[in-house]
């Protein structure tokens, strides 16, 4: 393979840029007799349908000492439900090839469901099990806390995760932000069945809800599903357990010293939310600079013109309540300190002088033209679709989202290079034995 | 009991429905160009988009010996510009048409492939046919891309034990043919490939009889054909290739075992690998019963293993089986399991031991069976959601000695497996002297 970026970033991160754009799809809000709306693209060009959901709310909720609570709930959502067992809930949905899966970020606690659509009925039956009456039989919920603790020991040594792991530290100290969604052992060791039921009740209500689905069903049918599946839950308020958070700022070293042959480094500093009224043009400058394409100018200068690395990327990751500027490579030990310097440089020249003319009008035709690979299949229609009612972009943000990139202009992009980037104030982790670097300043 | 019993009648229900439909019902096109070319169109038109991919009958099992990784390097080589396009061309060009662009190496091919908008596929081929035989390669780009490659290397495989681990169970497996060699190299034979080595491999193997092209998408099968012929067609051949022969395998005559104690793995696990045919290597149902196998014995939460080692025991936190059956000249079945924490990593090793001692004494029940092949063709159907994913089946069939419709054919064959081609497939290839067992443990002190 010629590329493959480190995994940027940090458990619990949505990488949530739900920047998609004019394709003409055409997207029907439905709305139920019961009164729950769901985003539908319909398709019956294949036997198939794809669901994404979100509840508000996420690891952020986790009780303090049990980190891990959301997540441990998502391992117990085929564990049994309603008037079935484990075994047979796992039967039944493995027979029916259903695919059902949970995900726990900080901000959301999302679902999807796959599904033949000759067995919708049967596969609706299970989501609306699970959702609304699962069960957290203490054998089943023992045997998924030895898989998490696993996950949780292997974690522990693992270097991109552990790099990451000291990095958010460093930029949310005591926030809510900086605990680990998946847990530590520690934590997982804590948690017990009524936690699993309170963080249940917590997180699924219909207030928080939010439904995208894609594929072989029409309007009248999804309308009596989403009252069947979801009506049952409790229209309480979604939590809101975070505000006010602050991102710390550089400049900061911290060295975890592991005995691995390649580094790995974190790099970056506060980012910008969603919401921001500039979020396109910081988007169009972090593309340029550490985007995912060969042409960004961290892939230019450290791995192309110098072999450092096989893989850097940089770019925003906008949480709900806080933005972060990311970025990520893995170097040999002894040339550490000399990635990070030129990383320095073209973070500042980006900082100083902006991109060029020239930059700009390849990014914008990049990301422009390449609008279509984010919806040519069900599974990547419903996830966009879903992103955007998380992001309230509005439903006609697919069709708006070209003429906005191409709107925006060189002096906007700038503007938000001087304003985001800033090469002396980075907050840096590194996991490794890196030569010419080591722990310095304690951030502040 | 009562949950369980209605489950299993829902069960029965579900499985007269299933069995007689034709899961993967594509339609593809599979013709040769005048110069030997072959092509694969499969017409999807659920978007706008094309995947337009070129693969090579090449792979690291072709590299001669001392050149560990070549096959893999050439391919990050072959963006690195030709006599018509500078260095970095290739990939603006792709990326202002709004692509997004890769490539892949394994021990049996070399693919490159570009996804992009439907009406842009000419320029893609025009850029493919150019490079397929113009590739110009200076110092200057070479020797910075060798140190990308050994960052790789480091960053997927010497950062991680598993993966070390792993690489030492294929060396072990091996002990003639180059399957034992990894994919991305060995470290010291890495370090000395030249710009020369990258040459001369290009030259002796990148010529259109050699190559596969696959296009899934937004398109009909005369559009291709038109294009191809235009820009693949108009190529000569620089060779004929020759048949593909490697070094076979001497029958397995010893089970090994390597153990691998670092102090970087965190948790220790236990694999044993069985050296087995590969679809392309077998005879009759072999293949396809490898594969129902694996998944009664360690896919899902139904599995033998997993109910036997996680449910039942409870000393294991995962236990899986699985049959990797897509190389040219032969395949591995192997088991795997992690214990839970403070579990002795014997402990799982024995049990595994005794799930598969009873499998070979009283075999597998016409219950799991269905079990495995119905889910097996139902699961088949979400490919069709995926233009990339088929264009990849047809390109892995087509560069490892089978036929592009076999491989969308195989719903129809799972059909057919009996309980005698899996108790036969079980009995030839789970014998110990046929394995490798590898052991990652965190510290010395739990060895004995």
């Amino acid at each position: 393979m010629r590329l493959l970026f480190l995994r940027i970033i940090v458990a619990g991160f949505t990488l949530a840029i739900s920047f998609t754009s004019a394709y003409a799809i055409e997207i029907k809000e439905v709305t139920s007799p019961g009164g729950i709306k769901a985003w539908l693209v319909e398709n019956k060009a294949i036997p198939l349908i794809a669901m994404n959901f979100s509840f508000e709310g996420g690891s952020t909720s986790d009780p303090a000492g049990k980190e891990g609570t959301a997540h441990f709930l998502t391992g117990m959502m085929d564990e049994g439900a309603g008037d079935l067992d484990g075994a047979a809930f796992q039967a039944l949905r493995d027979e029916l090839a259903v695919r059902i899966n949970f995900d726990s970020g900080m901000d959301q606690f999302e679902g999807s469901l796959q599904t033949l659509s000759k067995n919708r009925a049967q596969a609706f039956d299970l989501l609306k099990k699970v959702l609304t009456a699962p069960h957290f039989e203490k054998t089943a919920m023992e045997r998924v806390r030895q898989q998490f603790l696993v996950s949780a020991i292997n974690d522990e040594q693992e270097p991109e995760s552990l790099a990451s792991r000291a990095w958010m530290e460093l930029a949310f100290g005591s926030q809510l932000y900086a605990r680990k969604s998946s847990g530590t052992p520690q934590s997982l060791a804590a948690i017990t069945p009524d936690d699993l039921r309170a963080m249940h009740r917590l997180l699924f209500s219909r207030k928080g809800l939010k439904v995208a689905v894609v594929g072989d069903i029409d309007a009248a049918s999804l309308a009596l599903m989403l009252d069947d599946v979801f009506g049952g839950l409790p229209d309480t308020e979604p939590p809101k357990p975070v505000s006010g958070v602050t991102v710390a700022k550089g400049p900061v070293v911290k060295v975890i010293d592991r005995d691995i042959p390649q580094s790995i480094i974190v790099f970056g500093n506060e980012g910008i939310l969603r919401s921001d009224p500039d979020f396109i043009p910081a988007f169009i400058m972090s593309e340029i600079l550490g985007g995912s394409g060969f042409a960004s100018r961290l892939t230019a200068e450290i791995r192309e013109k110098r072999g450092l690395t096989y893989g850097i990327g940089f770019g925003l990751s906008p949480m709900d309540h806080a933005g972060l500027n990311v970025g990520s490579l893995g170097t040999r030990n002894e040339k550490a300190g000399e990635a990070l310097a030129i990383v320095k440089d073209t973070l500042k020249k980006m900082a100083d002088e902006g991109p060029t003319q020239a930059e700009l009008d390849d990014i914008k035709t990049y990301l422009t033209g390449s609008y279509a690979l984010r919806f040519d299949t069900n599974n990547k229609i419903a996830g966009q679709l879903l992103g955007i009612q998380e992001e309230n972009l509005g439903i006609d943000y697919i069709n708006k989202r070209n003429s906005m990139v191409e709107a925006i202009t060189l002096d906007q992009v700038k503007a938000q290079a001087r304003r985001l980037i800033d090469s002396e104030r980075l907050i840096v982790t590194v996991v490794g034995k890196p030569e010419g670097l080591k722990s310095t300043g304690t951030g502040g | 009991m009562r949950a369980v019993k209605i489950a299993v009648l829902q069960l029965a229900l579900i499985m007269l429905m299933v069995l007689p439909v034709r899961a993967l019902d594509v339609e593809i096109s599979n013709f040769k160009l005048a110069n030997g070319m072959e092509v694969v169109v499969i017409p999807n038109n659920r978007a706008p988009v094309v995947t337009h991919m070129v693969w090579y009958r090449v792979g690291s099992a072709d590299e001669v010996s001392g050149k560990s990784g070549l096959a893999h390097f050439l391919e990050h080589l072959m963006f690195k510009g030709t006599s018509k396009r500078a260095p970095g061309e290739f990939d603006r060009l792709i990326d202002i048409n709004g692509g997004e662009g890769n490539a892949f190496t394994t021990s049996d091919y070399t693919a490159y492939f570009q996804r992009i908008a439907s009406d842009r596929l000419e320029l893609m081929m025009e850029l493919e046919a150019d490079r397929m035989q113009n590739l110009v390669l200076t110092d200057e780009n070479v020797l910075p891309e060798l140190d990308v490659v050994r960052e790789e290397r480091r960053e997927r495989t010497d950062n991680d034990p598993s993966a070390l681990l792993g690489e030492q169970i294929d060396a072990a497996m091996y002990t003639a043919h180059p399957y034992g060699k990894p994919v991305i190299g060995w470290m010291s034979e890495v370090a000395k490939l030249t710009r020369a080595d990258a040459m001369a491999f290009y030259r002796a193997h990148y010529t259109p009889a050699n190559a596969v092209l696959v296009v899934a998408g937004d398109v009909t099968p005369e559009q291709v054909k038109v294009l191809a012929e235009k820009y693949y067609g108009v190529l000569k051949n620089s060779f004929t290739p020759q048949p593909r022969v490697r070094t076979p395998e001497p029958d397995p005559i010893a089970a090994r075992r390597v153990t691998l104690i670092d102090a970087r793995a965190a948790s220790p696990a236990v694999q044993r690998s069985y050296l087995a045919p590969s679809y392309s290597a077998s005879t009759g149902h072999e293949a396809l019963a490898l594969d129902l196998l694996a998944d009664i014995l360690g896919s899902g939460t139904q599995s033998r293993l997993y109910k036997s080692l996680v449910i039942d025991q409870k000393i294991a936190a995962y236990a899986a089986a699985w049959y990797s059956g897509d190389q040219m000249d032969s395949g591995t079945f192997g088991v795997y399991g992690a214990p839970n924490p403070g579990v002795d990593v014997a402990k799982v090793e024995a049990a595994m031991d005794a799930v598969l001692a009873d499998l070979l004494k009283n075999g597998v029940t016409q219950q799991e069976l269905d079990r495995v092949r119905n889910q097996a063709i139902a699961e088949r159907v979400y490919t069709l959601d995926n233009q990339a994913a088929l264009a990849r089946m047809a390109g892995v069939a087509l560069t490892t000695g089978l036929s592009a419709r076999s491989i969308f054919d195989r719903d129809v064959e799972i059909g057919k497996v009996t309980l005698d081609d899996i108790r036969a497939a079980a009995a030839r290839i789970i014998v110990l002297k046929r394995s490798v067992t590898g052991v990652l443990l965190p510290e010395p002190q739990t060895l004995n």
